[in-house]
């Protein structure tokens, strides 16, 4: 049986041992943190702990001047609220001036669910990804965002770190260990290749299973660091595979497809077709309901996984 | 009150004619800036770095000093010339403001100038990061203190009082803020554009220790200064009474002085009253 385990769940208990680690770590909340999970660490660390109040942008300051006096402070929202709301104030004062604030956003992409398109931060990847300076981490599982909350706290220097709000099933192998801007290659393959990332590393693997039995080899690679992008492991699998399907729970426009496209077709242009939210804001509805209606499942990516086969076949006769 | 003496005023006053000529020169060989609000701040920024704050440009990272955010970034020159003339960089560095390759930015670089504490230029965000180093400078458990200048019109930003209302939450008495109160914007008057009124009571409200002064006489801005120091449970501000492009007759409350660089003719007019 898999454990299950909200990745903002995996995030607050990784605060807690950080906190006992690394005095210089601090919190920042703005009026959300029993579900950003910063409360466990602001019930055992309330000296090191700040709720700002629902004040984004004076939060994001905040933290910029105590990393300016040596702290790391992390600071968490929603995805909307921790990136478009207070996009001026991490451009100018934190991803300027290189400064060493870890935003975590506990609740983007559509599995916000039942709260709505308000709610649902389908772009906040493209926002951080184009911002010099900023590096974008976005975790597969619990156990990931346990290792990369680490890996976050040890980096010098301004971070986006992308997490959901449901319990999602553990994916990657325990004994495979994260690191920032390394890619990994969760099964290989010589037909395709899924490029995934967050929770859409499962239905890719699941994908990748179905279309084995029709006798299509897919490789499937979790890239949790979408900036900097894995250039050399992702070229390496664009030779190999000749043929590339992007999946993430964000905007088609801007975030890993988009990172990726950008890579591929200059380097090495092979057929690609991105999953995820075609342009379009979201809604209100049960996760899976959305995930369903939004083309983020197993079957989905089968039929994407077909037909980019295809397309590479058309190519080359 | 640090014992000033009447000497020590009168050189202060012959400093800031040079620094005015400085930030005159700086602009016009640039020929592009703001001369207005460089001015108006200016005397605050002599009095802080000349009598209060502990800094010392040779050591000007030693974590236990003071701290001081312009947060109305396009002040720098003013700003650029003071830390010039104590000695964080060269002073030739003033001859490239704004150039390429030259590290005296538009707006001010935390990563490009020694001095500098906190990048700044897009209005509004200042006072969250002072804010920020204040807490630290108390989970530190350090005496070092924070100071912060902000510009009237700068204020109409709603993150100011996010900010405001942080501070005294927190109760950061470490925390000083001048409000540079030159009654001025880049439309015209404050009053015209979007009014501050009523300013002190505004602040109380927040929570904030507010006095007021004469942002240009140098002995009650000292006064002042100090009994923010032993104001106690609770941040001050400072409103300043400023004058936009102070000491040069031509510049002073004209909102068109807010960002533009004198020419030949003007830049020669306002060195002959700097003289005076
Ligand atoms: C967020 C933001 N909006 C607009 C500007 C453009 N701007 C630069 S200075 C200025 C007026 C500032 O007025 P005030 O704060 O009174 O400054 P001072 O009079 O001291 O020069 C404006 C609107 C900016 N720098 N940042
Ligand atoms: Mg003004």
């Amino acid at each position: 049986m898999t454990e299950m385990m909200a990745t903002r769940d995996a995030y607050g208990q990784a605060l807690v041992e950080l906190g006992r680690q690394m005095d210089k770590i601090v919190v920042l909340d703005a009026d959300l943190s029993k579900s950003t999970k910063t409360a466990l660490f602001a019930e055992k660390f309330p000296l090191r702990f700040f709720n700002i109040g629902i004040s984004e942008a004076d939060m994001m300051g905040t933290a910029a001047g105590l990393a300016a006096s040596g702290y790391i402070p992390f600071t968490s929202t929603f995805g909307v609220f921790a990136t478009g709301r207070v996009y001026d104030q991490i451009r100018n004062t934190i991803a300027y001036t290189k400064l060493n604030v870890k935003i975590v956003a506990s609740h983007t992409g559509i599995t916000v669910g039942e709260d709505g398109a308000s709610h649902q931060a389908l772009e906040d990847i493209a926002l951080m990804r184009v911002l010099p300076n900023m590096m974008v981490v976005v975790p597969a599982d619990g156990r990931q965002t346990y290792q990369a909350v680490k890996a976050v706290a040890r980096y010098e220097g301004p971070i986006y770190l992308r997490l959901g709000r449901p319990k999602v099933p553990q994916v990657i192998p325990a004994g495979l260990f994260f690191e920032l801007g390394k890619a990994q290659l969760l099964k290989e393959g010589k037909d395709l290749a899924y490029l995934a990332a967050g929770i859409t590393v499962k239905p890719s693997l699941e994908a990748a299973r179905i279309l084995e039995s029709q006798g299509i080899d897919a490789a499937v690679v979790n890239v949790h660091t979408i900036k900097p992008l894995d250039e050399e492991l992702l070229l390496q699998v664009a030779k190999k595979t000749g043929a590339l399907v992007t999946v993430e729970e964000h905007s088609v426009i801007g975030g890993l497809g988009g990172a990726v496209t950008e890579l591929i077709s200059e380097h090495h242009p092979v057929p690609i077709i991105r999953i995820g939210i075609n342009d379009t804001f979201g809604e209100s509805g049960t996760p899976e309901a959305l995930l369903k209606k939004y083309g983020l499942t197993s079957e989905n990516l089968v039929n994407a996984g077909q037909a980019v086969v295809q397309k590479k076949r058309q190519l080359s006769c | 009150m640090p014992v000033i003496s009447a000497t020590a005023i009168e050189e202060l006053k012959l400093k800031a004619k040079k620094l005015r000529k400085d930030v005159i020169s700086m602009i016009y060989r640039a020929a592009s800036g703001h001369p207005g609000g460089a001015l108006s701040a200016l005397d605050i920024l002599i009095v802080l770095y000349y009598t209060v704050m502990n800094i010392d440009p040779k050591n000007y990272l030693d974590i236990e000093r003071d701290r001081l955010v312009l947060s109305k970034g396009h002040a720098c020159p003013a700003l650029y010339a003071v830390l010039a003339d104590r000695g964080f960089f060269p002073s030739d560095w003033l001859d490239f403001l704004r150039k390429i390759d030259s590290p005296l930015q538009g707006h001010p670089d935390m990563r490009r100038i020694p001095g500098i504490e906190m990048s700044t230029g897009s209005l509004g965000q200042g006072l969250s990061a002072a804010n920020g180093m204040a807490l630290a400078a108390r989970l530190d458990g350090s005496r070092r203190r924070v100071y912060v200048i902000l510009g009237d019109g700068e204020i109409q930003e709603g993150q100011v009082w996010e900010a405001a209302m942080t501070a005294a939450h927190y109760r950061l008495d470490n925390l000083t803020a001048f409000l540079d109160y030159n009654g001025l914007q880049i439309d015209g008057w404050i009053r015209d554009v979007k009014s501050l009124e009523p300013l002190a009571e505004k602040w109380r409200a927040f929570g904030w220790h507010v006095l007021e002064v004469d942002g240009h006489d140098y002995t009650s801005l000292l006064e002042i200064i100090d009994r923010a120091h032993f104001h106690k449970g609770a941040p001050t501000m400072i409103i300043a009474h400023t004058v936009k492009g102070k000491g040069i007759s031509f510049m002073e409350n004209q909102a068109d002085w807010h960002g533009r660089a004198p020419n030949k003719e003007e830049y020669v007019q306002a060195l002959a009253e700097l003289e005076k």
